[in-house]
């Protein structure tokens, strides 16, 4: 048979336009579970800021919450969120940074290892409540640091920990053999090996994952609801060096506080129509604030990222 | 561990540097070398030779310990012995950092650490505790001067070493490899991801470098070998064949297979 017989052309070209039918219904499915994702999001975040976004003032961010929904704001929601944040982040980065190069660059390759790989990476499928159970014991009662910001902190930090410790080991195994051989070559130690080539080289997808985890830990409200945050704080906690007598460096962590989350649960559950205002509008605050997160995860990343080329 | 005794191919003219005495090496349950033997002689350019898989970067690794980094490789008899201090390179209670900064290696894909060329060969005085600037610039310089990379860098010793060319970038390792003054070179086909106008540099670097160090390199490129080498050994599946003056074994071999393979016969 020739290939240039005409019925032959007839035939290869109905084969291939058959074929094509078939990737047109792929590309519309796809394009269409696209859609019911971005459109969902896009309608809740609309409707949410129509609602919210008019009742954005000064005041809203600088009054305390109150009975009367006109003067409530959302003072030591926003507080509490980025103190109780400061501490996740300060527990989890060097605890999650420290297992991840441990796990990659220390430990030995043996069965206990692989155990304790696997673990990890159930830790991160743990509902979020359970943490908050194990932390209502062992911080709020066994270690008394009560119903504070240190217990609220160290919670969200157990939560994200997985994620940045798996983050640390991706970042770390995307480093090319040929450079950690490099260095070992030259004489270096495993530590002077961490230290000059290992954190520097992975410290982009390191923060990508800090920056990710730290997302998630914004939002979360059921550990936090578990270990006792007050619904209803009328006043911040006290600075360092201010007050009488003056409080220490780190008196704050042990102040009573909410979180944003909380705050806007509260006032859903209100059943004047002003709370929900009240509540879109905080909500469009958490939902920027996570974004901004997002937005400056991308922009350490490329900023990390144009310095290192293999 | 007892050391068998060396082969003592004495040469003329002529210092032992090392000496692999009948080495066996192991990945897992594969026996990657079997009772390899040879001489590694002072100021002198050995080659390695011999078709691929037959165990050439894993005898040259073995020199600086690299297969240490790996779990489930096995030295299991026999050792490398180094001279003039006799020290079995290989024996469990020789650190292979202190192997490590006797004897420096060059990789066969150029891999420049993502830092400035400066940085770059710095490290390995860095990792020996240098901290005085002078004392780093001058022997940064004289190590760039020695890689033949000083006149085309000294202006631009800030930026990234991997916006240097291939060419540029190995010589920059290779730079990086000579610094510390070590007493042996590695070179692991270090010409194999460069094109012919850079492999010949790199080629003239290597005869220029055995007035200060001792070199050891793997090569596929029979033709380099013969160019570059004053000894020559062909390895087989894991088991040295033949050792000799690279003259007479690329003109006179004694073993049937090496002169097959050097003719072209096999591999
Ligand atoms: N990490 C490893 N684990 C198991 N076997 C290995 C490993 N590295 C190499 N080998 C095996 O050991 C043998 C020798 O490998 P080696 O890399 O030394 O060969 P080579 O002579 O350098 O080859 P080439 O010229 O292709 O680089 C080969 O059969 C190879 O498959
Ligand atoms: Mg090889």
């Amino acid at each position: 048979m020739n290939a240039a017989d005409p019925s032959t052309i007839r035939a290869v070209r109905a084969i291939i336009a058959r074929a094509k039918r078939w990737d047109m219904f792929f590309a519309m499915l796809g394009i269409l579970s696209l859609m019911v994702g971005v459109l969902t999001f896009s309608v809740l975040f609309l409707d949410m800021a129509i609602q919210g976004v008019p009742r954005l003032d000064l005041e809203f961010f600088t009054s305390f919450p109150s009975r009367r929904a006109a003067n409530a704001g959302i003072l030591s929601a926003w507080v509490g969120t980025v103190l109780v944040m400061l501490v996740t982040a300060l527990a989890a980065v060097p605890l999650g940074v420290a297992a991840g190069v441990y796990l990659e660059e220390y430990a030995p390759k043996n069965w206990i290892t692989d155990i304790i790989e696997i673990n990890i990476s159930n830790l991160a499928g743990i509902p979020s409540i359970v943490y908050g159970l194990l932390a209502l014991g062992l911080f709020v009662y066994y270690f008394g640091f009560g119903q504070s910001i240190l217990s609220a902190g160290l919670t969200l930090a157990l939560l994200i920990l997985p994620v940045i410790i798996v983050a640390t080991r991706e970042a770390i195994r995307a480093i090319p053999q040929s450079i950690h051989e490099g260095s070992y070559a030259c004489g270096a130690t495993t530590w002077q090996t961490v230290r000059d080539h290992i954190l520097p080289y992975s410290s982009a997808g390191i923060l990508t994952g800090v920056i990710i985890g730290m997302a998630r830990a914004i939002g979360e409200t059921a550990p936090i609801i578990t270990i006792g945050a007050l619904t209803f704080i009328a006043f911040l906690p006290t600075a360092p060096f201010s007050g009488e007598p003056p409080a220490g460096l780190f008196d704050w962590i042990f102040a009573p506080f909410t979180v944003m989350p909380i705050q806007m649960f509260n006032w859903t559950s209100r059943p004047e129509a002003a709370f929900t205002v009240n509540a879109a509008a905080a909500g469009f605050v958490l939902v920027f604030m996570t974004l901004a997160m997002n937005g400056l995860a991308i922009y350490v990343r490329y900023r990390l990222r144009k310095n290192i080329k293999w | 561990m007892q050391i068998p005794v060396g082969l003592e191919a004495g040469v003329e003219g002529t210092v032992l540097k090392a000496d692999v005495r009948e080495l066996d090496f192991y990945y897992g349950a594969f026996h990657a070398l079997k009772r390899v033997s040879m001489p590694i002689h002072d100021h002198m350019v050995t080659s390695l030779i011999g078709p691929s898989g037959c165990g050439k970067s894993t005898l040259l690794r073995c020199f600086n310990r690299m297969h240490d980094l790996y779990p489930g490789n096995r030295y299991a008899g026999g050792g490398i012995v180094l001279y003039p201090d006799n020290t079995n390179l290989l024996a469990p209670e020789v650190d292979p950092i202190e192997v490590r900064m006797r004897i420096s290696m060059v990789f066969q894909k150029p891999n420049p650490f993502p830092k400035s060329i400066y940085e770059n060969v710095a490290y390995s005085l860095r990792v020996r505790g240098m901290r005085n600037k002078n004392e780093l610039d001058d022997r940064v310089e004289s190590a760039l001067k020695g890689a033949a990379l000083w006149n085309e860098v000294s202006n631009r010793l800030k930026e990234l070493g991997a916006n240097l060319s291939g060419g540029q970038q190995q010589r920059l390792c290779i730079a990086r490899a000579l610094a510390s003054d070590p007493e042996i070179i590695l070179f692991d086909e270090p010409t194999s991801a460069l094109d012919p106008i850079a492999t010949a540099s790199i080629e003239e670097l290597i005869i220029e470098l055995k007035e200060k160090v001792t070199i050891l390199i793997v090569t596929h490129n029979m033709q380099q070998a013969a160019r570059i080498s004053d000894f020559t050994a062909y390895m087989y599946l894991g088991e040295m064949v033949e050792f000799g003056v690279t003259d007479q074994l690329f003109i006179k071999p004694q073993k049937k297979a090496t002169e097959d393979y050097i003719t072209g016969r096999f591999g």
